[in-house]
């Protein structure tokens, strides 16, 4: 029998009405507007927009506005809106090595083509908070070098002339599988992992990532590249025969060389992990790199010993919507369930005592 | 709206048109386009709709392609009254952008009013990209780190 309970609808109303009332706040501080969060909170967009796996500025804006700044909310509210658009189609793939790049680091090579830019980073800063903050002070403009500038080389083409580090495995022929369309089936290759990895939870793939640096699916990582900038993105129209420029994107980019031992096959050589994120996410690009390297242990024949070396497990729970749809959905009612648990609980109980009343009588004998 | 419909003569052209109005703000185009006076009868093939593009990059940045995930994008196609189409597709959700960016693609197909068009309205939005790009560039190129070695010790 299922007896269905109502009753919850005005309650839900006003729960609705109070939650706007309570995101409003307090009326005599001007609302945000969507501009200043996109201008001014723009990490925490570039995040809801990776983790979203959805880039429009705006919209990520408006989730977190919606959201009261719930970030994992503001990234479901993004996921539900995607699946009300048609696809028009897939991209070429971009061209990171033509990036206009605002900042290229390297933590292998100090003198690389095109150097060291730092470009806008908390790195150097003191963690101090600052008070003047609390106001709005005059903010100075960004200095312009007008010497003339090399390209920013890749890092690869660097170690790859000699042979030392991996080269990327040829374009395949076949189309690279996308979560967003079919079901996951397990093992995953490479190109699927990355997918779901870019927009995987960043906290909990900086969790697995540092836990393959304490010695978990020990890896030896170096930066080998981080670069972060806008890349073009074209897209092929069919009535014109040619692909078309359709805008611009910012992408993070991670490069993590790893120490690799060689095989039957391979001498020893660097190995690489990469990562490649939406927006200005330096911490989380680095991340996937390191649980995608971690994640290939089994194409490079190492052992596998350690959860980040587990596709399943890091796949399976990297996407925080389906990781809080489970856990939160515990908080719905369960009246039933837990009626039948407590009668289940009540005659294991009544069997228990009696039959420790009746060891206790033979005992007693 | 077939592929031989299309005036196929200088398609690097009309690719480079496409990407300055793709990337262009939709104020300064308005306002540009006003200033050209031109009104010409056309009406909408498809669209403007929005929806999505699903973004791909290379495994390593050099190897087999990916989906990195989805981005919005708005299109438009539209034909004048002399037939002449002209399509626009450009990201994000702006699609009196798109509409406009179409009808603009439709005229430059006539190469005197190209002419004109790329003069007084792609040029200047060209430029006043690619001055934010080298702004960008420079501002960047300021951040470059300058190493230099600093002789330490007691021997001379």
């Amino acid at each position: 029998m299922y007896v269905a309970v109502k009753g919850g609808e005005a309650a839900i109303d006003n729960a609705h009405r109070l939650l706007a009332d309570r995101r409003r706040g307090d009326r005599d501080v001007p609302a945000l507007t969507l501009d200043q969060i996109a201008e001014q909170l723009a990490l925490g967009v570039d995040r809801v927009m990776s983790e979203g796996s959805l880039y429009d500025r705006r919209l990520a804006a408006l989730a977190i506005k919606q959201a009261r700044g719930d970030l994992i909310e503001a990234i479901f509210l993004l996921r539900a809106y995607r699946t009300t658009l048609p696809r028009f189609g897939y991209s070429e793939p971009v061209d990171t090595g033509a990036m206009l790049v605002e900042r290229r680091i390297s933590a292998c090579y100090k003198d690389l083509p095109g150097g060291q830019l730092l470009g806008p980073t908390f790195d150097y800063t003191h963690r101090l908070l600052d008070e003047v903050l609390d106001g709005d002070p005059a903010v100075d403009v960004g200095l312009q070098r007008t010497d003339a500038q090399e390209p920013a080389t890749h890092i690869a083409d660097i170690l790859g002339a000699e042979g030392l580090i991996e080269e990327d495995a040829p374009a395949a022929a076949s189309e690279p599988g996308d979560i967003n369309q079919t079901p996951m089936e397990f093992p995953l290759s490479r190109a699927t992992r990355l997918q779901a990895l870019s927009r995987g939870d960043e906290g909990f793939l900086l969790a697995l990532g540092y836990s393959t640096q304490r010695g978990y699916a020990r890896s030896h990582p170096f930066a080998g590249e981080i670069r972060i900038g806008e890349v073009d993105v074209e897209l092929f129209v069919p009535e014109l025969g040619f692909a078309v420029p359709v805008g611009r994107v910012q992408l993070t980019e991670c490069q993590m060389v790893n120490q690799f031992k060689g095989s039957a096959k391979v001498p020893p050589q660097f190995t690489r992990g990469y990562g490649l994120v939406f927006g200005q996410s330096e911490r989380k690009a680095m991340a996937v790199a390191l649980c995608d390297r971690a994640l290939r242990a089994e194409e490079l024949g190492e052992e596998v010993v350690a959860p980040p070396q587990d596709q399943e497990f890091v796949i399976s729970h990297c996407d925080n919507v389906q990781a809080t749809g489970f856990v939160e959905h515990l908080k719905l009612p369960h009246y039933v369930d837990f009626q039948a648990e407590l009668g289940l609980v009540r005659n294991m109980r009544a069997e228990h005592e009696a039959m420790s009343g009746s060891e206790a009588r033979e005992a007693a004998e | 709206m077939s592929f031989e419909t299309i005036p196929q003569t200088l398609p690097m052209a009309r690719r480079d048109r496409m990407a300055v109005l793709a990337r262009s703000n939709a104020g300064s185009l308005q306002d540009l386009w006003a200033l050209l006076g031109l009104k010409p009868g056309c009406t909408p093939l498809r669209g403007p709709e929005s929806g999505l593009v699903m973004l791909r990059g290379r495994v390593g940045s050099s190897g087999e392609a990916f989906n990195v995930g989805e981005a919005t994008v708005t299109r438009a196609s539209v034909k004048l009254d002399n037939g002449t189409v002209g399509h626009a597709i450009a990201l994000g959700r702006d699609r009196e952008k798109a509409r406009l960016c179409a009808l603009i693609d439709a005229l430059c197909q006539d190469v005197d009013t190209a002419a004109r068009i790329d003069a007084e309205l792609i040029v200047p939005i060209k430029c006043e990209l690619d001055d934010a790009d080298e702004k960008r560039r420079r501002q960047t190129a300021a951040t470059r780190v300058d190493f230099f070695t600093m002789v330490r010790g007691e021997d001379r």
